[in-house]
């Protein structure tokens, strides 16, 4: 790069004082999504007006998406240590240590916005950047989960949008061989206008191999690498950081569209230079592509650098130094690389067929200087730029406490007799069941690790086997949930019941919470009661990380989840990671075979049908309804019952009861068998046992009754009673409840009529 | 327990295979036997190797047509004389596309009917024939399924030779077709048995805890293996 | 020289793609629509002469574009 014979400085300022005049300012940064404010901070910080192309750079950075401003202040409260955590918070994927040198690494990230607009693309892109996201760490991903929320199933987008994100996420996992394993979905009016699409990777490392995204060393040279740049996704991080509106139709020019053959070479060849230690730093693109990785990169390791743009491979004509900057073509990373090593590092590039360019150095200095077409279009302090990003402590505004009514559960429980038990069941079913449909499109096998995925219906299990010496059965555990209506009711309760359900589902399979990943997804954070809720569950969330000790490792924030002024529902998104000892004792949630079943519950039962897929079917309005909130030493004392109980041969299957409540779970446990129950539970409180919400209580198959090591540590149960619930038989006669007779075949053709839409 | 021999079976790999490490997971696992990587590039297949696996996946993206480009990469000139010497192929899922692609095995494979990727457990009916597959097997049995283009094709004349010639070995049971391959064809084999190309996966069929249900795939591996030694 | 080869499914062979979007327009109210049928068409730029290239083209479209167990195609000159 040719240094310029006038001052670098002098040659911005003399560009940048164009900008004001010739676009009018109001309409630049209404088309940035900057506030006036902000553009004066650009300008203090900068000492003079930014040209066009730092003024992209700021808006992206400055973005809601990358900067996080209006959640910054909140997230900052959450537990984020401990002693199975080696990396948290604010590193491309959170490190958690597993047994011997092997950690895994985990995030979960939001596509909501772009997969509104073109749900195919919106979906699969999503799962690329997150997969980069883990591998640029240097860790090889073996598991993915997505979190779906949509519109109503009968509202007109529905349909369309349900199936392209499905079969982007399955084209795009299943091509690159990464089995996808779990996850969640569910539709609800408050999704109309807004869907979510939170993807989660999961992928294994040795502790002293993890990598960072840092640039550092001066006259190291900086790799571009991956896929030629066009023009997609130009101001991508800036549309995620805006709500819809009806007129939106011509947003579709900013999707990026991805290609997974790309990935998977990027993936292997990323692996491969990390493993043969020729990288010092490495970064995805992602959001805001390559100005967010540079400036990221530059401010981790302390070091400016000196980019030329006219090195970027491309793959469109003209593009200017701005799009160049804030494209978002997919299947690319930064990596900087000590220059003895060049010749190495290109033959890998080389050899895995990816395009590949010296786009830079490492200076001493403490800007970030790129150049293009010979002119300076960028002179920026890495460091202002992001210490000096703004941070705003937006107003709030919280919901009035309930108070419990007496009328909300005798409304429901009246409703529900009005229906009978077996067409209320069949309510149940029809809105919350089979949802094969789903993950038959994704390869769950791939691999080799796979012990228990989604048609397990509960936690999934990875067995790694191979990867820990001493521990030839040890395997991971993933669940992932969130309490989208008890947020809605009350933002903490509800952050604290998304995070223990994660935490049950994981317990259920015998195995142990270790640490989460979150993706925040709420409404306008200019609205209080928005931003009142989103500071409420991350309080919820909080307190209940700490109760669990399952610290935060990373994460994620999507806001502006708001359409025409409605915003959704509060749904902070957990994804969970567990471990477990002998992946042949997981417990599954599916019984094949004759068995008894038990209903372990709290000595002092707590139904709660706020939150309950009966509240929502009877349309009853919760706001009179009271929820509990968690009483944590009672629930670690059943999940240590569960796990301790795992080890015995004749404990066949447990289930947490969830939303659908405790007859669908039982239901489900054994309705592709060839199988029939027959259970029993109070008749006095019948339709609280059997259709709400039982928080902390879980279902259990047992073979053996008189089974010793549960009677041992039946007697350790002091919050907790384990009952008989009933039993399963193969037979072909009727499922029975109460003596009530409920048709299998019909129940079943109803369950299978949930999806597709 | 068949002993161990030095890499006598190979293993083809293609930029997308992502089926090669659960081929290789499956033999270390189940014989301790390595299999010797050999790569699209590459121009020459050794001497000392016995079996070749096309493993599953998506090789070069499933652009143009599911193994497409990849039967048109250097390694496969060596294929046919490696054939003609004797040698013995297993194609799974991808690598059986490969197989048609490259005109190894008669007919094609297609989107499946349902316009939608597959993955469960297919439920198999073993034929009575040529390959040893075919003797040694059991009648029945279950092997997990992947993909999205697993509609086997063929005309008229061509599925009558196959009939004739007792060369499709392995048929989805009645019923339970899952992608509407014609005749419920899941794998054929050629007129000598040596090449066998199969859209089931048996290297997922190998753990009674992990991968697909079964253990059925041990048996398919296994007698590859016993042709090939 | 420019031509297109347009490749599609022989006419006895399901196209389940096709009938996937048919359905989907007769179901949004065009019933109008009787039958679709997906192709891909490749637009192939070459040097060489016009009796040199039709040759050229037809091999690549017989040998590579297209897999003659299922699938057709045509081969047509632009502008």
């Amino acid at each position: 790069m040719q240094e310029q014979e006038m001052s670098d400085q002098n040659k911005a300022v003399v560009r940048a004082k164009g900008i004001e005049e010739s676009y009018g300012l109001k309409k630049l940064l209404t088309r940035h999504k900057l506030t006036e404010e902000e553009y004066g901070k650009i300008k203090e910080n900068l000492g003079r007006s930014p040209s066009f192309s730092e003024l992209g750079v700021y808006s992206a950075l400055w973005s809601e998406h990358c900067s996080y401003k209006s959640s910054k202040n909140h997230l900052s409260r959450f537990p984020t240590t401990g002693e199975h955590v080696v990396m948290g918070p604010g590193e491309n994927a959170g490190v958690v240590h597993l047994k011997e040198d092997l950690c895994c690494v985990f995030k979960m990230e939001s596509h909501n916005h772009p997969s509104f607009i073109e749900p195919y693309q919106g979906a699969a892109t999503g799962v690329g950047g997150i997969l980069r996201d883990v591998f640029c760490m240097g860790a090889r991903p073996i598991a993915l989960l997505n979190c779906l929320r949509f519109g109503s199933k009968t509202h007109p987008k529905s349909s369309w949008l349900f199936q392209e994100v499905i079969k982007g996420i399955g084209d795009y996992g299943n091509c690159v061989g990464i089995p996808t394993v779990g996850g969640n979905v569910s539709f609800d009016d408050c999704y109309n206008g807004n869907i979510l699409v939170n993807a989660m990777a999961v992928g294994l490392i040795r502790k002293n191999r993890i990598f960072t995204g840092k640039a550092s060393g001066e006259g190291n040279l900086i790799y571009y690498l991956g896929s030629a740049t066009g023009r997609d996704g130009v101001h991508g991080a800036t549309m995620a950081s805006d709500s819809f509106s009806s007129e939106d139709e011509e947003e579709r020019g900013a999707i990026q569209v991805g290609d997974p053959f790309s990935e998977k070479l990027l993936l292997e060849a990323t692996l491969e230079v990390l493993e043969k230690n020729l990288v010092t730093g490495i970064q995805d693109m992602g959001a805001a592509g390559l100005t967010s990785s540079l400036f990221e990169m530059a401010e981790r390791g302390g070091s400016g650098l000196n980019v030329n743009l006219d090195k970027i491979p491309v793959r469109a004509e003209n593009l200017s130094a701005y799009e160049l900057l804030l494209s978002e073509s997919q299947e690319r990373m930064v990596m900087v690389v000590e220059p003895q090593k060049k010749k190495a590092v290109e033959e890998i590039f080389r050899k895995w067929d990816l395009a590949y360019a010296v786009i830079g150095q490492v200076t001493k200095s403490e800007k970030i200087k790129m150049y293009h077409k010979g002119k300076l279009e960028v002179d920026v302090s890495f460091k202002d730029i992001i210490k000096d990003a703004p941070r705003y402590n937006r107003p709030m505004k919280f919901k009035k406490k309930k108070i419990k009514s007496n009328s909300f559960e005798k409304n429901i429980i009246e409703k529900i007799r009005e229906f009978g038990i077996k067409n209320f069941i069949w309510k149940i079913l029809q809105s919350k069941a089979d949802k094969s449909f789903i993950y038959k499109q994704y390869d769950r096998h791939i691999g080799s690790k796979t012990v228990l995925s989604s048609d397990n219906k509960g936690a999934a299990v990875m067995w790694l086997g191979d990867e820990v010496k001493n521990h030839p059965f040890l395997g991971l555990v993933l669940s992932s949930s969130t309490m989208e209506r008890v947020c809605y009711y009350d933002a903490q309760i509800g952050g604290e019941h998304s995070v223990w359900k994660a935490a049950r589902m994981i317990s259920a399979c015998g195995g142990k919470p270790l640490a989460i990943t979150d993706c925040l997804n709420f409404g306008n954070p200019e609205d209080p009661y928005v931003m009142g809720d989103f500071s409420q569950a991350v309080d919820g969330i909080s307190q209940a990380c700490k109760d669990l000790n399952t610290p935060v490792v990373s994460g994620n924030v999507s806001l502006y989840n708001e359409t025409d002024g409605v915003s959704i529902h509060p749904s902070p998104m957990i994804g969970m990671v567990g471990i477990i000892d002998d992946v042949r004792q997981a417990k599954p949630c599916v019984v094949k075979e004759e068995c008894f079943l038990y209903l372990l519950s709290p000595k002092d039962k707590i139904f709660s049908f706020v939150g309950s897929e009966a509240q929502t079917l009877c349309q009853i309005n919760q706001e009179l309804g009271l929820i509990e909130p968690i009483r944590a030493d009672k629930e670690l004392q059943a999940m240590k019952f569960i796990r301790d109980f795992s080890t015995s041969e004749s404990f066949l299957a447990c289930s947490d009861i969830g939303a659908s409540g405790l007859l669908s779970t039982v239901i489900q446990m054994l309705i592709e068998q060839d199988l029939s129950f027959d259970i029993e539970v109070p008749e006095n409180e019948k339709e609280q046992y059997l259709f709400s919400y039982m928080p902390g209580s879980y279902i259990l198959a047992l073979k053996n009754k008189n089974d010793i090591l549960l009677q041992k540590l039946r007697q350790n149960l002091t919050h907790y009673e384990l009952k008989n619930l009933g039993e399963i038989r193969k037979s072909v006669l009727d499922y029975r409840v109460n003596h009530e007779s409920i048709p299998k075949q019909e129940t079943l053709t109803t369950y299978r009529s949930s999806l597709p839409l | 327990m068949i002993r161990s021999q030095k890499d006598p079976i190979a293993l083809m790999n293609f930029p997308g295979s992502n089926c090669s490490y659960d081929c290789h997971f499956a033999f270390k696992n189940l014989w301790n036997i390595k299999l010797q990587d050999v790569f699209s590039c590459d121009r020459v297949l050794a001497g000392d190797i016995r079996g070749l696996i096309i493993p599953g996946g998506f090789s070069y993206g499933d652009y143009l047509r599911g193994g497409a480009l990849a039967s048109w990469a250097p390694i496969i000139n060596e294929l046919q004389g490696f054939i003609k010497k004797g040698g013995k192929v297993l194609g799974i899922c991808n690598g059986f596309q490969i197989l048609l692609e490259g005109k190894f095995l008669p007919g094609a494979l297609l989107k499946n009917t349902s316009n939608r990727f597959i993955c469960e457990d297919s439920f198999l009916e073993v034929s009575t024939g040529p390959s040893l597959y075919q003797r040694l097997l059991e009648t029945k049995i279950s092997l997990p399924i992947a993909h999205g283009e697993g509609r086997f094709f063929i005309d008229k004349d061509g599925l009558k030779n196959l009939e004739d010639n007792n060369q499709i070995v392995f048929r989805y049971q009645e019923e339970k077709n899952p992608n509407g391959s014609i005749s419920n064809i899941a794998g054929i084999c050629s007129k000598d048995g040596h090449i066998l190309g199969m859209m089931p996966h048996p290297e997922r069929a190998i753990s009674p805890f992990s991968g697909g249900s079964g253990t059925a795939g041990k048996q398919v591996l296994e007698t590859f293996l016993s042709m090939c030694l | 020289m420019k031509y297109e080869v347009l490749v599609q499914l022989k006419e006895e062979v399901l196209d389940p793609e096709g009938r996937a979007i048919e359905h989907n327009l007769q179901s949004l109210g065009f019933k109008e629509i009787k039958a679709i049928k997906v192709s891909k068409r490749y637009i192939i730029e070459v040097n060489d002469s016009k009796e040199e290239s039709e040759q050229l083209l037809e091999k690549i479209s017989k040998k590579f574009l297209s897999n003659p167990t299922s699938q057709t195609y045509t081969l047509n000159r632009l502008n």
